[in-house]
């Protein structure tokens, strides 16, 4: 891996094609996993819509709209710009471009994989980590070659300061290692069968344990590396406090780790763990802040260019959503909050704002960034799409959220309403019956965040079509 | 719980790693002198790498 950097030698460049791949896949992957969500949307408003299928069921293209989205959308996001952020601060090409490809190749057939079984109705049955077994060796042989493409290309950089963004990719890398073996561990039955190595509440807290963690490495840390490194990129401004981000980093990982249980408010979890991760739960508000602050305050002092560039709206605005999800978050951990908002459909508004609004926009701005630059082109084909696209997701977030705010509290209203007499008021079907408006108020919302990023896959295609994809040197480091 | 036998020494070993890496970091001179790290990725001009920053 000898770089010649002396002067007439062949220039050194970036390994990009892996970057290129990821992000296309990410644009794609995102279209196909959000159409899969308004799919599962339109079944709650309308449960008969493809009565009698029994691979379109919900129970089956639930998780598959998970999958998608997260693991497909955003992890490919991930790979991408992770790939360039931690070649592009340590000025090197990456570390066995021939392994990132294996990651690419090992990462799309995990995909394949999970559009071929979870509609065949095979799952662990554990929240998004339903893959079975054999999938999930493929993922982890996956996960340590990108472990071991990054944390490589990180020793190998030429710049010695190893810039804040690629602390928070590589915090994301390692937990998602350990979350993903330890939930992951289960008993094989048959090829497409297996059992949990853990039984009843033991497995609810290890479940738990990595499903909220990967809320806080996967969709948090990893994304946190994007903002780092983009909104001062698109901005043309360092990130307002650099001491800040480093605060930020070593806070957030020093404190995640015990949130989980608050999923498991009134359940047989003891109730003392259930404290425990209220505790920390509701700690994290400050990490999360400093850090949305840190972010949005980057543009202090340049807020017209808030005005004039839409992909910094993109960055910018999923600042504000992560700002209200990590405050509307610690909230509902709050036990007595918590009595109300569990199993409503409050969580589930709590989750598409931070999905949709702070995953979606920070990976939409961050690729719009990103795309033209590896194609040879200065931005996209069309900024006036970048704009419409900004708006029509915008306004498709705030009908989704705002829709299942009052659907959740309806329903935790209801729920527990009782008659002088100590009966229930409302039957659950009442509560259900309800519901319908908000549920499409939400498809609605969900049809516009999906035409958003069809108007993005046209953009893309165009900008691809246009520009073309060069090799792009290495900055040779001048020793004075 | 007996599952909080595996998770929290899992935690606690974590935390001990973290804070390894952490006492590297300010040992390596990562946290020192930060205040430019912030601009160093706004630069594309190749002059700007300075002797000090470049010496890997």
């Amino acid at each position: 891996m000898a770089i010649s950097t002396r002067p007439g030698a062949s220039a050194p460049v970036y390994t990009d094609g892996v970057v290129r791949a990821f992000a296309l896949a990410s644009v794609i992957y995102g279209i196909v996993g959000m159409l899969v969500g308004v799919i599962v949307a339109s079944q709650l408003a309308w449960p008969e819509l493809i009565n009698g299928i029994s691979w379109l069921s919900y129970g089956r293209l639930r998780p598959l709209h998970t999958n998608a989205v997260i693991f497909a959308f955003g992890g490919c996001a991930l790979f991408a710009t992770s790939y360039h952020v931690v070649q592009r601060t340590g000025q090197t090409p990456l570390f066995l471009p021939g392994l990132a490809w294996f990651t690419f190749i090992g990462w799309n057939l995990v995909i394949l994989s999970a559009v071929v079984t979870l509609p065949l109705g095979m799952t662990q049955g554990k929240e998004y980590a339903e893959l079975e077994w054999p999938i999930d060796l493929l993922i982890a042989v996956t996960w340590v070659a990108y472990a071991v493409v990054f944390f490589g290309t990180v020793g190998i950089r030429k710049i010695r300061h190893i810039y804040v963004a690629n602390w928070f990719f590589g915090a994301f890398i390692l937990a998602v290692a350990l979350l993903h073996i330890v939930n992951s561990a289960a008993i094989p039955v048959s090829l497409g069968k297996s059992y949990s190595a853990y039984a009843g509440v033991q497995d609810a807290m290890v479940q738990w344990w990595y499903g909220h963690n990967a809320v806080g490495f996967f969709l948090t840390a990893g994304f946190l590396g994007m903002m780092y490194y983009y909104i001062p990129k698109q901005a043309e401004r360092p990130v307002y406090s650099y001491r800040l981000s480093i605060v930020h980093f070593w806070a957030l990982i020093f404190t995640y780790m015990w949130a989980g249980p608050h999923h498991l408010h009134y359940t047989a979890l003891p109730d003392w763990t259930q404290s425990v991760g209220m505790i920390f739960s509701l700690i994290l508000l400050a990490p999360s802040w400093g850090g949305m602050i840190n972010g949005i305050m980057t543009l202090s002092g340049a807020w017209h260019k808030l005005r004039d560039d839409p992909i910094l709206k993109f960055l910018i605005v999923s600042l504000s959503f992560y700002g209200m999800s990590t405050f509307e978050g610690p909230m509902m951990s709050i036990k007595t909050v918590n009595a109300l908002s569990h199993y409503t459909d409050w969580t589930v508004g709590h989750v598409h704002s931070g999905a949709l609004g702070w995953v979606g926009l920070v990976s939409i701005g961050s690729l719009y960034h990103l795309i033209p630059r590896m194609f040879g082109r200065k931005q996209m084909f069309s900024m006036r799409a970048v704009e419409l696209h900004f708006w029509v997701a915008t306004i498709g977030i705030v009908l989704y959220i705002a829709a299942m705010w009052i659907a959740g509290v309806m329903q935790g209203l209801m729920w527990r309403a009782t008659n002088p007499d100590g009966t229930l008021v409302y039957s659950f079907v009442e509560s259900v019956k309800a519901t319908y408006p908000f549920y499409v108020i939400r498809v609605l919302g969900g049809l516009l965040y999906l035409s958003g990023m069809l108007i993005m896959g046209w953009n893309v295609l165009k900008t691809v079509a246009a520009g073309k994809a060069e090799p792009i040197a290495i900055p040779a480091p001048a020793h004075a | 719980m007996e599952i909080l036998y595996l998770l929290v020494p899992l935690s606690v070993v974590l935390v001990f790693a973290i804070m390894v890496m952490f006492a590297w970091a300010l040992r390596s001179g990562q946290l020192d002198d930060i205040d430019r790290e912030g601009e160093r990725i706004l630069r594309n001009d190749p002059d700007e790498v300075d002797a000090n920053q470049a010496a890997r």
